[in-house]
């Protein structure tokens, strides 16, 4: 989906901060999978303490939330072809089937259409593959251009 | 709504005491009669964006979910929390680095199927942050 190759590198580079350096997405253990234009993957590890109920041991939903917010506005972001912030306007989820316990979760998304200040996405949540989903997303997010945005990151280099 | 309100908030609490998600993203909630509020306490680790210092819409997303299914537990008669369908959240402002309050009703509550709205905010009632649209299944079964 981006048109400027020279971007999506410094894109990449940054990506991981998105999820490492966010301070919510750090506390529940997510860490991004892989990164392709317009398309992100992330993991959320199964963690006792997010646990929704304790007879189940069962994720709470809320978990899978925070999972398909974050990694949709990822995939914004790899879509992009200039710098430009996001900002989740909203997010629909159906949740197919209860998460298994004691695994992984693995969300994807893909942000399959932009404008210049809107950005549509969906997303999968799934343990192995998208053949056997746990919940589903769709989401819109408002694209605001940054002023003097630096092309270095300013992450060490 | 057979059992007395009392007996009902005290299932509350026992359930969200049980709930160790509620207890890890640090849920509240003060309970008037059939009223609930729900408060999210400020803290460092539900932070989204630390340059503008926004909350997570994941913990605002969750803080709704959690709020609508204790609203929907404490006016039924179920013996366990409703599972989720499907839910819409609306970011409508920014939410700050300052404690999130919401409130949720429960719009219509059938044998199977109950729809609940929510909405948080934080230091103007008038003024929401998010609100939420979701379907529950009640019951235990499938």
């Amino acid at each position: 989906m981006t048109e400027n190759p020279d971007f999506f590198d410094l894109i990449r580079q940054y990506a991981p901060n998105i999820i490492n350096k966010v301070p919510y997405a750090n506390t529940l253990g997510f860490e991004l999978v892989d990164l392709e234009p317009g398309k992100a993957v992330a993991r959320a590890p199964y963690k006792p303490e997010t646990i929704g109920d304790i007879e189940t041991g069962i994720i709470h939903g809320g978990v899978v939330t925070a999972l398909l917010d974050n990694v949709s506005g990822v995939s914004v972001i790899a879509a992009l072809s200039e710098m430009k912030s996001t900002a989740t306007l909203d997010l629909r989820i159906d949740y197919m089937r209860p998460a298994e316990v004691g695994r992984d979760i693995i969300a994807e998304a893909e942000c399959y259409h932009m404008t210049r200040t809107v950005a549509f996405t969906r997303a999968w949540a799934y343990h192995e593959s998208r053949d056997r989903v746990i919940a589903t997303a769709s989401g819109s997010f408002a694209l605001n251009t940054i002023k003097g945005f630096p092309t270095n990151t300013g992450e060490g280099s | 709504m057979s059992e007395d309100i009392l007996q009902r908030q005290k299932k509350l609490q026992d359930y969200l005491n049980r709930t160790p998600f509620a207890d890890f993203i640090g849920f509240k909630c003060e309970i008037m009669g059939d009223e609930m509020t729900a408060i999210l306490p400020f803290e460092e680790k539900i932070i989204g964006n630390p340059s503008i210092r926004a909350l997570h819409g994941g913990a605002t997303g969750a803080f709704l979910e959690l709020t609508a299914m204790a609203q929907l537990f404490l006016l039924s008669d179920e013996v366990s929390l409703a599972k989720p369908i499907n839910l819409t959240i609306d970011y409508l402002r920014q939410a700050k680095a300052e404690n999130l309050y919401a409130r949720a009703t429960v719009t219509k509550q059938g044998r199977r199927i109950a729809n609940v709205h929510a909405e948080a905010w934080q230091s103007e009632r008038a003024r929401p942050v998010a609100t939420l649209s979701a379907h529950f299944l009640l019951g235990d079964g499938e």
